[in-house]
């Protein structure tokens, strides 16, 4: 894959592979399953990809596509516009302090990791959600969301590791 | 992982783009709360954006939902299977005494025919039904709403009672050109006013997230009983009166809880219904702004 046309095409298609992840589990997280309060407790699919990518590729998804994200979440699922930009891009910044410790190390240290980010953009999701309002939300949706989350990332990380090698490393 | 191996990585970890990047994600958050504030503010301008982007990203939800909604009903169909006899014994039940319910109910309707030619009774304004799929339920643990496939083309307005089943689902706060979303009766900024039926009290219903709503502005010495019908007052010419939405599922001291009629993470189908009241809530309608979304 040296130069030429329809090389740098090749190219283009494979550093576009993050971003395209994150946006379809976005949008597949929002299917409805019919299943009784599953919707409330639905696990944050784009925050598993955007950890996951951020450590591994910060350069393929830069903190302003995590913004724009965030943005499309916000107009498509009804939450108040701004909030889950404002988590997406602490996140970002929070794994990306963090990088040099989760990377390269064990799937537990990185499992590890994305639970404290879970829980830690739960709260952020809460906190904000609550200024909007002016008033003192149960943190319980928010908990019971992240726990979901954290306990459902270990198949979607192998996944992105598939993909990461699939269209990424040669 | 060998991306570290990757030049652009290294090249990133340089003191002045660490700089540069730094007052990124500082501009960027402060973007995000500026971006909080306008929601806040300029409802309208939001509520345009997200019409537009709902429109243009409904088709792919629905493309999702699909095979979702395939999934979902294979499990409902094994789960039925394994019901079906319990369920057979139980509908034979609920059919003998729906038969009762039917001679009262002919013998009430013949009787309400004749007391109304009595009087000069003016019948109930006629509604129409949109019939629309539900292709998202993407709230999260914030937010509880629905997407579904009718728009402004098919008549949708916004304020219009979105019903399913045996009951109240939600209302309508924002149509697009092919689109709509419903917010549903248990969402925090959801106030629906209700009268209980035994007692004829008044209340105003409010969604707090959780699974069951509660009931406000309830006097002190109101008698209730859980399994106490609620239904739509009509006042403030949101909805007509006597629509079904649920049952008193629990009193206590400080709350009281209503169990909504329809299973709400499972409806598949919804009607969206235009009763064609006067003085319905608009678009430009402030009370929308103000409880619905931001």
């Amino acid at each position: 894959m040296t130069g030429g046309f329809w090389g740098k095409i090749d190219q283009a298609g494979r550093n576009i592979a993050p971003l395209a992840v994150t946006v379809a589990l976005m949008l597949i997280g929002m299917a409805p399953l019919h299943l009784p309060g599953y919707a409330a407790i639905a696990p944050a699919l784009p925050l598993m990809a955007l950890y996951y990518w951020v450590i591994h590729r910060p350069d393929l998804l830069r903190p302003s596509l995590a913004f724009g994200l965030g943005l499309l979440q916000d107009l498509l699922s009804g939450t108040p516009l701004g909030m889950t930009p404002l988590i997406y891009v602490l996140v970002y910044w929070g794994v990306l302090t963090q990088r040099r410790f989760f990377l390269g190390t064990s799937f537990a240290m990185l499992w590890f990791g994305f639970a404290l980010i879970a829980f830690g953009a739960g709260f952020v999701g809460w906190l904000a959600y609550s200024i909007l309002n002016l008033r003192l939300l149960s943190p319980d949706p928010a908990l019971m969301q992240a726990l979901m989350t954290v306990v459902l990332f270990p198949p979607f990380g192998w996944m992105f590791m598939r993909i990461h090698r699939a269209f990424l490393q040669h | 992982m060998k991306s570290r191996t990757t030049g652009s990585v290294v090249r990133l970890a340089a003191p002045l783009r660490a700089l540069a990047q730094r007052f990124s994600f500082l501009l960027l958050v402060l973007a995000a709360i500026a971006l909080m504030m306008v929601g806040k503010i300029d409802t309208v301008l939001v509520e345009g954006m997200r019409n537009r982007v709902t429109d243009a990203f409904t088709p792919i939800l629905e493309a999702i939902s699909r095979p979702a909604a395939t999934a979902a009903r294979f499990v409902e169909s094994v789960h039925d299977v394994i019901n079906l006899h319990g369920e057979n014994e139980r509908l034979r039940n609920e059919n003998a005494s729906l038969l009762r319910w039917q001679q009262a109910a002919q013998r009430l309707d013949a009787e309400n025919r004749s007391l109304r030619s009595l009087l000069n009774y003016k019948p109930e304004l006629a509604s129409s039904y949109i019939t629309a799929r539900v292709v998202a339920d993407p709230g999260g643990a914030f937010v509880r709403t629905v997407v579904t496939t009718a728009g402004h083309r098919d008549g949708v307005r916004p304020g219009q009672a979105a019903v399913a089943g045996q009951g109240l689902m939600g209302r309508v706060v924002q149509v697009g050109e092919w689109s709509s979303r419903v917010l549903l009766v248990t969402d925090l900024n959801s106030r629906i006013p209700v009268v209980i039926e035994p007692s004829r009290q008044r209340a105003v219903m409010a969604g707090d997230n959780s699974g069951q709503p509660k009931l406000l502005y309830l006097p002190g010495d109101v008698s209730l009983a859980v399994g106490d019908r609620i239904v739509t007052s009509g006042h403030g010419s949101m909805f007509p009166p006597g629509l079904p939405i649920g049952l008193v599922a629990s009193v206590s001291d400080n709350s009281v809880r209503v169990q909504p009629y329809v299973d709400l993470g499972r409806v598949e189908h919804l009607q969206l219904v235009n009763f064609g009241l006067p003085g319905g809530l608009g678009a430009n309608d402030p009370a929308i702004g103000a409880g619905g979304l931001q």
